[in-house]
């Protein structure tokens, strides 16, 4: 599975298990607009994390956060080898 | 009062609120009506030098509330509106209270008060006396059990206020806080002290309506935990939103935090904070820089001295509340006035960092979490022999609760099993609470003393060196 994907699965499962619910969402979508509050988001990264073994919210170089579902696939994308 | 202080702020919040309009998305109220007016029909007099618990649904009337009996009452509680039930009944109890005061008084029959109907618009009346010195009541930000109430005098809530802040300038207050607790109450008193308009958070309303409200209202300084920042550096969409002054406290606020406000509000001062409900404020830093100087701790600075005990930071403070309201609570301050705050700090050159709290508390975006209630219910799943609940950096909420789980000898751990696991935890708690990752492991660090090991040193990832 891309990275693509899998942040997609994981935007699911977070709603799932945390009860809210998503509409549809692509990559255009804002991150805090499709039904997730920052509790499910923070969950979601730290869910990456796991899955990816990397936190690309640790770069040094960062100094913006992604707004939308595609500015964390791409962050995610740089990230993953 | 000490009548040699140069100009102390004020007795009587009453006097000096003619300035302030507070508002929230649905509801605006000009605090100059309530010179000759009231919120309370004619409750007013009934409250004369008694414990009174504000209970209202959105933060406005709180404020006209706080105004009104300040001065009037021996002692008035801001009950936050998450408080539950049954901790409500504790309060009252712990408080002794005698009139609660609420826009929906027929939730408080049976509670054995007198209930004070709170409505708006403000009704004209004629002023009442007030001869009372208040006690502002506030809930500890406490993790879990009875809530502890923290008494203040309105001088020590003032303290950190300069004598006459925003003077000559057009400054617009705006906080992510609750005015109920601690830190929003600090910009409430702010507001009314500067004489400023004074923009609330309602509930349910979206943050980017949120934003483009106080944009609309000309907001030029907000305050809020770094949690809070972040939602608002990952909403686009921010109306015309651009605060000249942005305060964080309520959590460490990191680096990354304090650069990427900068990035996004390159002409705004970002400054952090330092205060807890106990202690008070006790430090603000604006270099731009995390963590506090080492300085501080070697002077007392504003009246307030600072130590480091065991690894936590200690102060003894004039803005420090006066005690714990309750038949039998702890003292406040140790013996030498210095109020412990389990806060633990790690000098890294000229600088000091904050490194987590002890005992494991963890702070969920300004949310603390006591470990041991989240394990007690991780405990109870049958195929558990034991847990640790501590914290993880998360770049989103500052921490999250994750849970290291030893299983009984001979269960293979499955993901199925630690989903059972979190919504056992998600059904019993809320939800900031439930851990987010559980993970399983072969055996948990121990202390000498063989309690489980909760060194932040160990179970936590630092953030970086500054």
């Amino acid at each position: 599975m891309n990275v693509r994907d899998i942040i997609f699965q994981e935007i699911a499962g977070v709603a799932a298990q945390q009860k809210k619910k998503i509409g549809p969402f692509d990559e255009n979508s804002p991150l805090l607009g499709i039904g997730l509050d920052s509790l499910c988001f923070a969950i979601l990264v730290a869910r990456l994390e796991e899955r990816f073994d990397v936190d690309p919210f640790e770069s040094a170089e960062l100094n913006s956060l992604p707004t939308t579902v595609g500015d964390l696939v791409e962050m995610y994308e740089r990230v993953v080898a | 009062m000490n009548a040699s202080s140069p100009e102390p702020n004020p007795r009587r919040l009453a006097d000096l609120a003619a300035g302030t309009i507070v508002s929230d998305r649905d509801t605006t109220i000009d605090l100059a009506a309530l010179a000759r007016g009231t919120t309370l029909g004619g409750g007013a007099p009934l409250l004369a030098g008694r414990s009174v618990l504000i209970s209202v649904a959105s933060q406005p009337p709180a404020v006209a509330a706080a105004v009104e009996l300040d001065g009037l009452a021996h002692r008035f509680v801001l009950a936050p509106p998450d408080l539950a039930a049954d901790h409500m009944r504790a309060v009252i109890a712990d408080a002794g209270i005698d009139f609660i005061v609420s826009d929906h008084p027929q939730l408080f029959a049976g509670f054995g008060c007198g209930v004070v109907p709170l409505t708006l618009p403000v009704a004209d009346a004629s002023p009442v006396r007030r001869d009372f010195d208040t006690q502002w009541t506030l809930l500890t930000s406490g993790t879990s059990g009875r809530p502890k109430l923290a008494a203040h005098t309105l001088a020590a809530l003032t303290g950190a206020i300069p004598q006459r802040p925003d003077r000559g300038a057009r400054a617009v207050w705006a906080t992510f806080y609750d005015i109920r607790r601690y830190g929003g109450l600090q910009i409430m008193l702010r507001a009314i002290i500067g004489g400023t308009a004074l923009a609330l958070t309602s509930p349910g309303e979206s943050l980017r309506d949120h934003l483009h409200r106080l944009g609309a209202l000309g907001v030029t300084a907000m305050s809020g935990t770094p949690s809070h920042w972040r939602r608002v550096l990952m909403t686009p969409d921010r109306g015309d939103f651009a605060p000249a002054y942005i305060r964080l406290s309520g959590e460490i606020a990191d680096q990354m935090i304090l650069d990427a406000l900068h990035a996004a509000f390159p002409q705004a001062k970002i400054g952090h904070a330092y205060a807890s409900t106990e202690a008070g404020v006790a430090f603000a830093v604006d270099d731009g820089r995390q963590g506090f100087p080492a300085f501080l701790l070697e002077r007392a600075t504003n009246g307030v001295e600072m130590r480091i005990a065991d690894g936590a930071l200690q102060i003894r403070s004039p803005r420090a509340a006066s005690f714990y309201v309750a038949p039998d609570a702890p003292p406040l301050a140790g013996p030498d006035g210095f109020i412990d705050t389990g806060d633990l700090v790690e000098r890294r050159g000229d600088r000091y960092a904050f490194v987590g709290r002890r005992g494991g508390i963890v702070n969920v975006g300004g949310l603390k979490v006591n470990p041991e209630e989240v394990e007690a219910i991780i405990n109870q799943h049958p195929l558990v022999r034991m847990a640790l609940v501590r914290g993880r950096r998360n770049p989103v909420t500052g921490a999250l609760v994750v849970a290291d789980v030893v299983l009984h000898d001979g269960v293979t751990a499955d993901d199925a099993l630690s989903r059972e696991i979190m919504d056992m935890c998600l059904n019993a708690l809320a939800p900031h609470k439930a851990p987010a990752i559980v993970r399983f492991v072969p055996d948990l660090p121990l202390t000498p003393a063989g309690k489980l090991s909760r060194d932040p040193a160990q179970t936590s990832k630092k953030p970086p060196d500054a």
